[in-house]
């Protein structure tokens, strides 16, 4: 699948990586994003020369995070009788203009900043039917869109219908005629699919389920020092012979074309490239602070990729911690903490995009596996509950809250009963967002939520 | 950690073909059974029968091999039984942890819940936790002693068949959530490894990690569950377009009542329907094994069998359903027809179709040679037999498995792993020559702490065959990098070999153990490396 152009990878890679004279020769990865400065979906940049493809950045807020503590309902006598220690008191939550009753935890002063920049929408209530309690299930359900919790993941299926149509994913059904499909199994599983067509990026130790795609893998490293050969470290003359080796272009007088071997040049050639131009970007100082936790941190790297103009159209980061089984505390402590440092990081997130004038082109969008349970344990903590508010953040969104608080009162065994379905968010995200088909990725109809702008 | 090197090549060495014996490259793929005539059979065809067969071999015993010929080469591989493994004890780990509540836990459950007892169920929930959590390490010991074992085995054929169902007949301990049965799981596969398809699927309906991974437990007489009779014909013995929804309903029914209790099969016959069925046109009041049997009987069994052991072995071949086999390549439709009717005529054994196929002119062909992209298992476990690195850490080595893509016991889904090229990107790359790295010098991946391993790896040996065919040639660079070449990825591509045999004299051009180790870092990385 290489390219016949007049310029060779391995002229672009001489090239010192300027964009400007390495016409088609680049590799997928980064083509387009540098080139690509107008498209159809219209000018959401608001800087010139730079890239109107959007963004969905996911965080995950892993563990189960309190949604009651987090959107407080204030208004309920119920939620003070179930949280006699940890409870937020009505004076201490942060008032929501718009809605009655109802608060944010006072640690998120980031969050109603943004909230009352139009910045931020809060989506209440959102879990699913038979809520399933155990971390590592929820978590599949939530990635993978189902709640058999099997299958690609929701995002990788997105990918996957990008790249080479739907129906290529797990359970996909076959949409396409007999005959593409097959043209398509010899073609896409080939080289185009699995090289690097700008897959995703998530920042940790392993790519989440939610990016796996039956075709399109995610890249994922936890930090971009792990995103190239730790070999040449070991003693300095190794990176010559490395580099040459690595970037051989395949030579058709040695290998045929279609031939494995020819393949993993290719994407070898990619890797040298991408990580390049990865670490490069990431080395770059925002221009604004980030506050220095774990989600600044992953969110920073990513508002740097961004800048440096990654094709990249969806990033995954995380943010651990939310099991709060005891000592969670209430206006501070353990769950104030980990709130503080989510909205901290998303507010120098959005901050850095506007600074940049990338602001129109990013959605940020979070949520947990679950919430947990209405009454406090006797360690001063929560367990393992059911529906929780997510998040939603650009300027892109309709702000304001979303959808009511569930019930304190109806509840199911101690435990909320949802309002939303989650797959309901995932479908105005791909549908509104992304542009794509949510009936066909979701493999199902979810009446999207009016919670992004007509754009 | 040391360890004796695997016993393959036992056998006094003798000077085998000199590399480059092969036959003349051709770029046409025959499409012969024929065994390969013993002329045409040297080092890089014992080099490629090893890593095909197993993880690769040392020089020492791909020069063995070579040297005996393909029909005992061959027969050595397969006959594995004639090599003493240590036999798999069941008590090795711990069978308990995730067993059934015991009556009287179960009432004193219930009782806290009538009595809306917060406090004893949020013991309850918390006991739950622990548990799960002790399930989910030993999950990963496990993990690290099959690893080992396919490290260590003298059996290396024995572990690939087992790598081999796991990925066929797959099951992910994230939706069980009981380490032990995956582990009898591993046992099962172990033990039908080489064995009779019937056999393992027999076995197959009576696993308890199958029959909870498919639901099988929860079928019942008047309700069938049809998700281990619809696995059973699309993805383990049919293929899709041979079969028909029919069949599966009424397969589903002939499984009503395979379930199992803690630890073992149990046949629940009041929830089993014993009403007459129909099944691939077989007319009865069929059971488990009457569906099995009238799986068997049809010849589309045989050439789905096939079908799979030949994408495994030979090239990967896209799920039946994108591209079936009247479409397939003319001359490996022929072969796949010889080895359908190989394990017919066996009734379902697979090693006379395997060794047909391992001896055939087909499987040495230069487009089948080298153009496998390694599993990340082969990869790992293949370069510590091949290049005798040590073992090093175990749980680094299992984390990377998953990094690159193959966590085993957590295959993605009931259809296993894609394979071939799914399991390159850009990332993956780099995981995978960072592991290298790690085997062969000790130092770690960034992430863990950062002391490197300081158990030295001795490379220098494996230039021992290079010396004793012509000692001047293990000092001289350029017949050592060619060596280490034709080792390691089975040929030495000109610009390759140029760059680092100049690398080599641009460190004074000595032989050393950290030059040689300095060249292996490099080659490892090599896009040719990832190829077997």
């Amino acid at each position: 699948m290489t390219t016949p152009t007049s310029f060779t990878r391995r002229e672009f890679l001489g090239s010192s990586l300027t964009l400007a004279s390495a016409s088609l020769a680049v590799p997928a990865f980064i083509q387009g994003s540098a080139y690509a400065l107008h498209n159809a979906l219209g000018g959401l940049s608001s800087a010139p020369g730079v890239s109107d493809d959007r963004i969905l950045v996911v965080v995950q807020l892993g563990g189960g995070n309190d949604g009651l503590n987090t959107v407080v309902p204030y208004g309920m006598n119920q939620y003070y009788r179930a949280r006699p220690a940890i409870a937020i008191a009505e004076k201490d939550a942060l008032k929501l203009s718009g809605s009655d009753g109802i608060g944010i935890h006072p640690a998120m002063t980031a969050l109603r900043e943004m909230y009352d920049n139009g910045l931020a929408a809060v989506v209440q209530g959102v879990g699913y039917p038979n809520p399933n309690r155990s971390h590592f299930k929820s978590m599949d359900i939530w990635q993978t869109a189902d709640t058999s919790a099997t299958g690609d993941g929701w995002l990788g299926r997105y990918f996957d219908a990008e790249c080479c149509g739907y129906g290529k994913g797990e359970s996909g059904t076959a949409p396409k005629s007999p005959k593409a499909q097959r043209a398509d199994a010899t073609d896409a599983a080939s080289s185009r699919a699995q090289t690097t067509d700008s897959p995703g990026i998530a920042i940790g130790r392993t790519a989440p389920l939610a990016m796996q795609g039956r075709m399109i893998k995610p890249i994922s490293f936890e930090s971009a020092e792990l995103f190239r050969w730790a070999g040449q470290d070991i003693h300095a003359s190794l990176a010559d012979p490395y580099n040459r080796i690595a970037r051989r272009e395949p030579a058709a007088t040695e290998v045929r074309p279609d031939s494995n071997a020819a393949f993993l040049m290719r994407t070898s050639l990619d890797a040298q490239v991408s990580s390049e131009l990865i670490r490069k970007a990431v080395a770059l100082r925002p221009a604004t602070a980030f506050p220095g936790n774990e989600l600044g941190r992953q969110l920073s790297m990513v508002s740097s990729m961004i800048r440096a103009g990654l094709k990249t159209r969806v990033y995954y980061v995380t943010q651990g911690g939310f099991d709060t089984h005891s000592g969670q505390g209430g206006p501070q402590g353990r769950h104030a903490n980990l709130l503080r440092d989510f909205t901290t990081a998303v507010k120098a997130f959005q901050d850095e995009l506007k600074a940049q004038g990338n602001e129109g082109r990013v959605l940020t969008m979070a949520f947990s596996e679950f919430g947990r349970r209405v009454g406090q344990n006797a360690s001063g903590g929560t367990d393992h509950g059911t529906a929780a508010p997510m998040f939603l953040f650009g300027t892109m969104v309709k702000p304001g809250v979303h959808g009511d608080h569930p019930s304190l009162q109806d509840l199911d065994d101690g435990d909320l009963r949802y309002r939303i379905d989650f797959r309901n968010v995932y479908a105005s995200v791909l549908d509104d967002w992304m542009k794509a088909s949510s009936r066909e990725i979701l493999e199902g109809t979810y009446k999207g939520l009016a919670v992004i702008k007509k754009g | 950690m040391r360890r004796s090197p695997p016993p393959l090549g036992l056998a006094p060495s003798q000077p085998g073909p000199q590399p480059g014996a092969a036959p003349e490259k051709s770029e046409k793929l025959s499409a012969s059974l024929n065994p390969i005539r013993p002329h045409h059979f040297g080092y890089d065809q014992a080099r490629h029968l090893l890593w095909r067969a197993g993880f690769g071999g040392t020089p020492a015993q791909i020069q063995t091999l070579a040297s005996w010929g393909p029909e005992k080469a061959v027969d050595y591989i397969l006959d594995f039984d004639k090599a003493a493994a240590d036999p798999v004890s069941g008590d090795l780990f711990d069978a308990d942890i995730m067993r059934p509540a015991s009556a009287e836990e179960r009432e004193a459950y219930r009782k806290a819940q009538r009595a809306q007892d917060e406090d004893a169920l949020a013991k309850f929930r918390q006991e739950r936790q622990n548990r799960e959590r002790s399930d989910r390490s030993q999950m990963t010991e496990i993990q690290k002693w099959w690893l080992k074992r396919m490290i260590e085995t003298p059996r290396p054929l024995e572990e690939k068949m087992t790598l081999f169902w796991h990925g066929i007949l797959a099951t992910n301990y994230r939706t069980i959530e009981n380490s032990y049965h995956m582990f009898l799981q591993n046992q099962m596969f172990r033990r039908n490894a080489l064995g009779n398809f019937g056999q393992m699927l027999f076995d197959l309906i009576r696993d308890p990690a199958m029959i909870k991974y498919l639901d099988n437990d929860e079928s019942r007489k008047g309700r069938p569950n049809e998700n281990l009779a619809r696995e059973i014909m699309e993805l383990f013995s049919l293929g899709v377009g041979n079969y028909t929804e029919r069949d599966i309903k009424e397969g589903a029914r002939a499984l009503t009542g395979y379930t199992f209790r803690d630890d073992e099969f149990y046949f629940d016959q009041k929830n089993h329907d014993n009403g007459e069925k129909v099944i691939l046109g077989k007319k009865a009041p069929l059971d488990g094994d009457g569906f099995v049997k009238a799986i068997l009987e049809t010849r589309a069994c045989s050439a789905y069998v096939a079908r799979r052991v030949y994408g495994f072995f030979v090239s990967e071949l896209p799920p039946i359903e994108r591209l079936p086999d009247r479409e397939l390549d003319p001359s490996v439709r022929t072969v796949l027809n010889g080895l359908a009717s190989s394990l017919l005529g066996a009734r379902y054994d697979i090693k006379p179709m395997l060794r047909r196929l391992l001896l055939s002119e087909h499987f040495y062909s230069p487009r089948v040679m080298s153009d496998q992209i390694k599993s990340p298992v082969v990869l790992v476990v293949g370069a510590v037999r091949s290049l005798n690195t040590p073992v090093r850490d175990l749980g680094i080595l299992n984390d990377a498995l998953d990094l690159m893509g193959q966590n085993i016991f957590f295959p993605p889904s009931v259809k296993g792993w894609e394979g071939g090229r799914s399991w390159i990107n850009t990332s993956t790359l780099f995981v995978r020559q960072n592991i290298l790295t790690f085997l062969l010098t000790g130092k770690k991946p960034v992430g863990y702490d950062p002391t490197a391993d300081s158990t030295r790896y001795d490379p220098t040996q494996l230039l021992a065959e290079l010396s004793k065919a012509d000692p001047s040639s293990a000092n001289d660079p350029d017949r050592v990098v060619e060596y280490l070449l034709k080792l390691t990825i089975g040929r030495a591509p000109p610009a390759a070999r140029a760059s680092l045999t100049e690398f080599a004299r641009s460190r004074g051009g000595t032989i050393t153990p950290d030059l040689v180790t300095a060249l292996l870092l490099v080659i490892t990385t090599m896009p040719e490396y990832q190829l077997c």
